[in-house]
């Protein structure tokens, strides 16, 4: 198969056309679950969740909540008929806890009642038994005590003691980054509709419906045939919705299974970010040898992450850290090894980057290190170290850079942003304003594209074309907002050249596509719209067997343009041909399969190839800090993003923006604080704080680089968007610490977040003395 | 209010995202016929348009729209969509579209504010010539000669005001920000005020086992408050009903304070300006603005416009948070508090109406009637600074505010109060005499400073530890200093 050849004519791949539910967004007209006619007899779901970081749970008393009038009952893991587990990829992470409670949210219970508010109410009055134990709530405790998940991961290419012991300069320093909340603006949600002889169907917001049904039926001791699970959308996502729903929609399932009633579970805020996980904090230790030019000789980087109670998905999370921490640049000698720490709070899991973001702020902080201690410009030392000719080619994982475009996406971004100018003024400033200093700062990414885990790079697809030439279109991937449904459909279009309203989108159903992946790394149009390329075009190519027939041509002057079938100068409508081949017996309907090709990993050695193609890009943004509070503001960013030749550049630019604003609060406003008792209190909106619309740069220069088909076959050559850009964000962190260093050239002592408080200490430090 | 619009006629358009008030996902439009603005200005012929202000249906009790309109998204479109929703779905708007519903409320409300602001002044103008309301400074005649285009033209900044309650997680705003530009000014098709002429809201309302009192006048709620010295006495809701959304807050009796009309006068005498404790702070802002411009600018930070078109000024007081934003500017600018029970008024300065924490000088038969503001006087200076994470709906850090009033250059007297810092929102009395006799120079600064850091030892959490807050409030006088003198003193300003 040839997707270039095959293709006459793009009329509709390549169109900035907007969300396919964009009208019904705006109307209220879209439905999520909780807005779906509730069956009659419907129950409400509500879990009695730890308020203690570690203890022995000895039981519980549910008498009160039991009395209360309206509530259905009360479930443990005791009552779970199969197999008490949740975990996306090892045995023995529970549902509801045994034993022990491992984190301030643990699940231990779901309590289920007539509506919302009585079964949130009498959640609260079952009386847990519970002997407080010592947690460990510090990463570099759990470290120290080795409580861990997981064995270390290691990166290892060359000699990296050797490089650092002759290296002329060695530099090391310690990071520390902070962890990040989803914040998708729907809460975790499932409704559980048992149907006869054991089955149940199971509408959850999840990014792996796949892995809802195979856990629905290990909890309720069934075959996985007997459960199917539906998605028509999620009101966000971003990684948070890839292995959590899990817990959701069991206890719901639990609940529609005991009670033989429909039972709906939407977890409130607060237990949405107290009982799921988020992106995972670390500590990142590193010592790097460079020479006179700023270029890296070795880097010895030891990652400490915050799995939290349960390994989940810390181990390709900390995988991709570790195969991030090159970002652009060539490392000829490397150790990088990364810990899955063990702590009593909640476990970790996927969000946007998985694991990419705090490789990519590590090396990006080593990179400003060393510039400033050097006293280069940081923009020569990334320079001195991109992959290229003058450095090489090869990853510290074995991966060759084949499709290196850090240089065109380097120089665009400079010269679109006015660097030379805007430096000299931005230096002028901070030379007569001791108050608010400005800074400014440029990064490049390189983000490797593909699950790690080559297993996972697989995808299916359905496609019907009913006989009035309509067409219906359903895949494993999940609408999460990313628009993966409306371009999905456009390539499905695009292949039989009809209007793409002919093509009906259909919510995700493990019914009709088995066995699929989570909509996570990014893949989501690649995987899917090949797999749904390739549907199409195997229909296609039997209802142009007919076409040849009936015009009595070569299949080769068959051509679909504009809904209709052409053979030279006759043609027949889409609907028309559809209604022959039917006629004729043909099969109008596909399932399509698509697997990545040429990629392969070695867990073991931690060496192959892994992504099928890396995505590029760079950004440069400019802030203020006010030296007296530690306030920031992002005055200017100007981001650039490769996305090969988009299939949706309107959708693509909506993810890029978005993309860098979410990593933006990462890295500035956005704090998860827990308390001493291991209690996290930025439980909601009123304290954990995400960008608002002021919050985004007054000036916000986005741009796709153009015309740059991806070299890798791809769906119609196009890139993944999903989580790139995010990692842009981090330049507007390194533009921060371009403002602090401004005032006395120190390296400037800033963790990520860079929230108003870690600014200003900072900038004491910078000034020389800490005055309380 | 959104568990009924949900649950009872099934509107599914408006979303539970917090339940909080903070994400705006529930955003709803209320149409009140009765604006507090309009009484003030004369203007409330009773034929007038209505009104309409987001809210946050998530915390509103029902009991609270009685006698308004009541928009939800579903209703802005009716053949066509909204001028704001199709602004939004041609504009990339959208994209998991959870906060959408919201962010449309919020964009409707303001591009109707405009058009209602563009009618109006119109039809002041027509009415008066080129006359305008007495005592307004300088910013009012410019505009009005512009005429209504331009005052009803939608800025960034009106465009920001409006979206700091709406959160979206997907999009970066910028989409939202320019569908916002696009979709212009437009009226909420919505009931006419003559509609609402004959409505008046209910004596009391019994629902699922809770009364809801609405008295009207002064002498009917001190009656009620001795009657009932344990019912919930209900503002704006923005703080009682976050309890109620947590469903951990039972209502059996409660007081409604929108109604009762002295509590919801603004008067203006020669020195003073006095809020009735039931005035929104949305309405305190536009009356505010030309007297204590800084004042206005924290107000406009003061949770969202959803937020401050619900909360007032007497429950932000009564609710004696130790960071609530408005004690540390009222205290600095010397405002007094009005306290009213069946035996008789009491008055004193607002900073010993606090006496610790969530604990005040309110007996269980007063109700706060009032709170009046000294008018500005020649040579005064008063600024107020809120430090926190993000600049829009967020919940201060520290929040410092300072006055001084300078003779021929010198600090005759000073004010300076701050929330954050204690169990209760205080002032500096150190750190103001160090101000008071100087050249108000960099030597005085200094001693108010540290003053300031030898005033308070305040408690560390999630939104900063006690060494921060410390440092910055101390910080926060050479900010003073420095805006004083001219300088560009805050990163929101470039």
């Amino acid at each position: 198969m040839n997707i270039d050849a095959k293709i006459v004519q793009r009329s509709i791949v390549g169109k900035g056309i907007a969300h396919d539910s964009a009208a019904r967004h705006v109307a209220g007209e879209a439905n999520y679950i909780d807005d779906m006619p509730e069956l009659p007899g419907t129950l409400h779901a509500a879990f009695v969740l730890s308020p203690v970081a570690h203890g022995r749970l000895n039981g519980f008393d549910a008498s009160d909540a039991l009395a209360m009038e309206g509530v259905a009952g009360v479930w443990a893991a005791k009552d779970v008929p199969g197999h008490n587990e949740v975990g996306p990829i090892l045995h023995g992470e529970t549902l509801f806890a045994e034993g022990v409670v491992d984190h301030e949210g643990r699940v231990i219970a779901v309590v289920a009642a007539r509506d919302f508010e009585t079964a949130y109410r009498a959640a609260k009055k079952v009386k847990l038994d519970i002997e407080a134990l010592e947690p460990i709530l510090d990463i570099e405790e759990a470290h120290r005590r080795k409580s861990y998940v997981l064995p270390p991961q290691e990166v290892v290419e060359g000699d990296v003691d050797k490089a650092l012991a002759s290296a002329p300069h060695v530099l090391s320093g310690t990071l520390r980054i902070g962890g990040q909340d989803h914040f998708y603006l729907e809460t975790h949600i499932a409704y559980a509709i048992p149907g006869e002889n054991g089955e149940m169907l199971v509408h959850s917001s999840t990014q792996h419906p796949t892995e809802v049904q195979h856990h629905v039926a290990g909890i309720l001791g069934v075959h996985a045939n007997a459960v199917e699970c539906q998605v028509r959308r999620m009101g966000g996502g971003f990684g948070g919705k890839e292995s959590q729903p899990t817990i959701i929609a069991g206890a719901a399932a639990l609940v529609a299974a005991k009670t033989g009633r429909p039972c709906k579970m939407r977890l409130k805020r607060r237990d949405d970010m107290i009982a799921t996980g988020k992106r995972h904090d670390y500590v990142a230790n590193w010592k790097v040898g460079v020479n006179e030019r700023g270029q890296i000789l070795g880097l010895d980087v030891e990652y400490l992450a915050r799995a939290g109670n349960l390994p989940d998905l810390t181990g390709p999370v900390i995988t991709r850290t570790l195969t991030h921490t090159d970002n652009s640049y060539f490392i000829p000698n490397a150790r990088f090894i990364g810990h899955a720490c063990k702590t009593n709070t909640v476990s970790n899991t996927a969000f946007r980057g998985f694991g990419g973001p705090q490789g990519i702020i590590t090396i990006e902080a080593v990179i400003d290190t060393i510039a400033r201690e050097l006293r280069l410009d940081p923009n020569i030392v990334r320079a001195v170290n991109y992959y290229g000719e003058g450095t090489g080619d090869m990853t510290p994982y074995g991966q060759q850079v084949e499709d290196n475009r850090l240089a065109e996406v380097t120089d665009a971004v400079l010269s679109s942003a006015e660097w030379h100018y805007r430096r000299a003024e931005i230096d002028g400033h901070n030379a007569t304003n001791p108050l608010i200093r400005r800074g400014l700062a440029m990064m490049p990414i390189k983000f490797g594209i593909s699950f790690n885990l080559t297993s996972l790079n697989q995808a299916g697809a359905l496609v019907h074309v009913y006989l009035d030439g309509s067409i219906f279109l359903n895949h494993g991937g999940t609408e999460m907002g990313q628009g993966l449904f409306v371009k999905v459909a456009q390539v499905v279009a695009e292949v039989f050249q009809v209007e793409l309203d002919m093509v009906r989108i259909s919510s995700t159903a493990t019914g009709k596509v088995p066995n699929t992946s989570a909509t996570a790394a990014s893949t989501g149009s690649d995987l899917n719209g090949m797999a749904a390329f390739k549907a199409a075009t195997a229909i296609k190519s039997r209802m142009t067997r007919v076409a040849a027939e009936y015009f009595d041509v070569e299949e080769e002057v068959i051509i679909y343009r504009e809904g209709r079938v052409h053979a030279g100068n006759r043609s027949i409508s889409f609907g028309e041909l559809a209604k022959m081949a039917w006629a004729k017996r043909v099969q109008l309907s596909e399932a399509g399969h698509y697997a990545t090709p040429k990629i392969h990993w070695d867990g073991k050695t931690m060496k192959g190839r892994p992504f099928f193609y890396f995505s590029y890009g760079a950004a440069v943004a400019e802030v203020a800090v006010d030296t007296l509070t530690g306030e920031t503001r992002c005055l200017r960013a100007d981001v650039l993003q490769d996305v090969g030749s988009p299939l949706n550049p309107a959708i693509d630019l909506g993810q890029i923006e978005g993309a860098f604003v979410q990593g933006m609060g990462w890295v500035t406003c956005e704090e998860l604080w827990w308390d001493k008792a291991g209690k996290l209190r930025t439980v909601g909106p009123s304290t954990y704080k995400i960008p608002g619309s002021r919050d985004v740069p007054p000036q916000f220069n986005v741009r796709i680089l153009d015309n740059m088909p991806n070299r890798e076959e791809t769906v119609f050559r196009s890139k993944a968007i999903g989580e790139p850009p995010l990692m842009l964000g981090i330049s507007v962190w390194l533009a921060i610490r371009d403002a602090i260093a401004s005032i006395h050239g120190r390296v400037p002592q800033l963790d990520a977040p860079a929230t108003p408080e870690a600014v200003l200490r900072a900038v004491s430090h910078a000034k020389g003395a800490i005055r309380v | 209010m959104l568990d009924w619009l949900r649950s009872g006629p099934r509107l599914t358009g408006t979303k539970e995202g917090c339940a909080e008030g903070d994400c705006g996902a529930c955003s709803v439009l209320i149409g009140d016929p009765r604006s507090t603005l309009q009484q003030a200005r004369g203007e409330d012929d009773g034929d007038g348009e209505v009104q309409y202000q987001a809210a946050n249906s998530c915390i509103l009790a029902m009991g609270q729209i009685d006698g308004r309109a009541l928009v939800t998204v579903e209703g802005l479109k009716s053949e066509h969509l909204h001028p704001v929703q199709a602004a939004m779905a041609e504009n990339g708007s959208s994209q998991c579209g959870f906060c959408t519903p919201g962010i449309v409320i919020s964009l409707a409300g303001l591009a109707a504010r405009k058009s209602a602001a563009g009618a109006g002044l119109a039809a002041r103008k027509s009415a008066a010539g080129a006359g305008l309301a007495a005592g307004k400074s300088a910013a009012e005649p410019e505009i009005a000669a512009s005429g209504p285009a331009t005052m009803a033209e939608v800025n960034d900044a009106d465009i920001h005001d409006a979206l700091a309650g709406n959160l979206c997680r997907c999009t970066g705003y910028r989409p939202i920000v320019e569908a916002a530009r696009k979709a212009g000014i437009t009226a909420i098709d919505g009931p006419h005020a003559a509609a609402f002429a004959k409505i008046e809201p209910r004596k009391t309302i019994s629902a699922s086992g809770s009364t809801f009192h609405q008295p009207q006048t002064l002498n009917d709620l001190l009656e009620l408050r001795q009657e009932k010295p344990g019912a919930i006495l209900l503002g704006g809701g923005t703080d009682l009903g976050v309890a109620l959304a947590d469903y951990h807050s039972d209502w059996d009796e409660v007081i409604s304070l929108a109604h009762v009309r002295e509590l919801r006068a603004i008067r203006e005498t020669e020195n003073h300006l006095s809020f009735g404790a039931a005035v929104t702070w949305e309405e305190i802002l536009s009356s505010i603005a030309d007297y204590y411009p800084s004042f206005a600018t924290l107000i406009r930070r003061f949770g969202s416009t959803q937020i401050r078109s619900m909360g007032t000024i007497g429950g932000n007081i009564g609710t004696a948070s130790p960071i609530g934003d408005g004690p540390p500017a009222l205290i600095a600018l010397g405002a007094e508090v009005e306290l009213a029970s069946s035996s008789g008024h009491r008055f004193m300065a607002l900073e010993d109406f606090f006496l610790d924490y969530r604990k005040t000088e309110l007996r269980n038969d007063e109700v706060i009637a009032s709170v009046s503001i000294p008018k500005p006087v020649e040579g005064q200076e008063f600024r107020v600074y809120k430090i926190s994470k993000r600049y829009d709906q967020d919940i201060s850090t520290v929040c410092g505010a300072f006055s001084i009033i300078r003779e021929e250059g010198q600090v005759r007297s000073a004010r300076i109060a701050f929330g954050g810092m204690a169990a209760t929102p205080q002032r500096a009395a150190r750190a103001e005499l160090a101000l008071v006799g100087t050249n108000f120079d960099q030597n005085a600064i200094e001693a108010c400073a540290a003053a300031i850091t030898a005033r308070f030892q305040p408690l560390s959490d999630w939104r900063g530890s006690a060494e921060y807050r410390l440092r910055v409030a101390a910080n926060l006088a050479e900010r003073f200093w420095r805006d004083v003198n001219g300088e560009t003193v805050e990163v929101i300003a470039l």
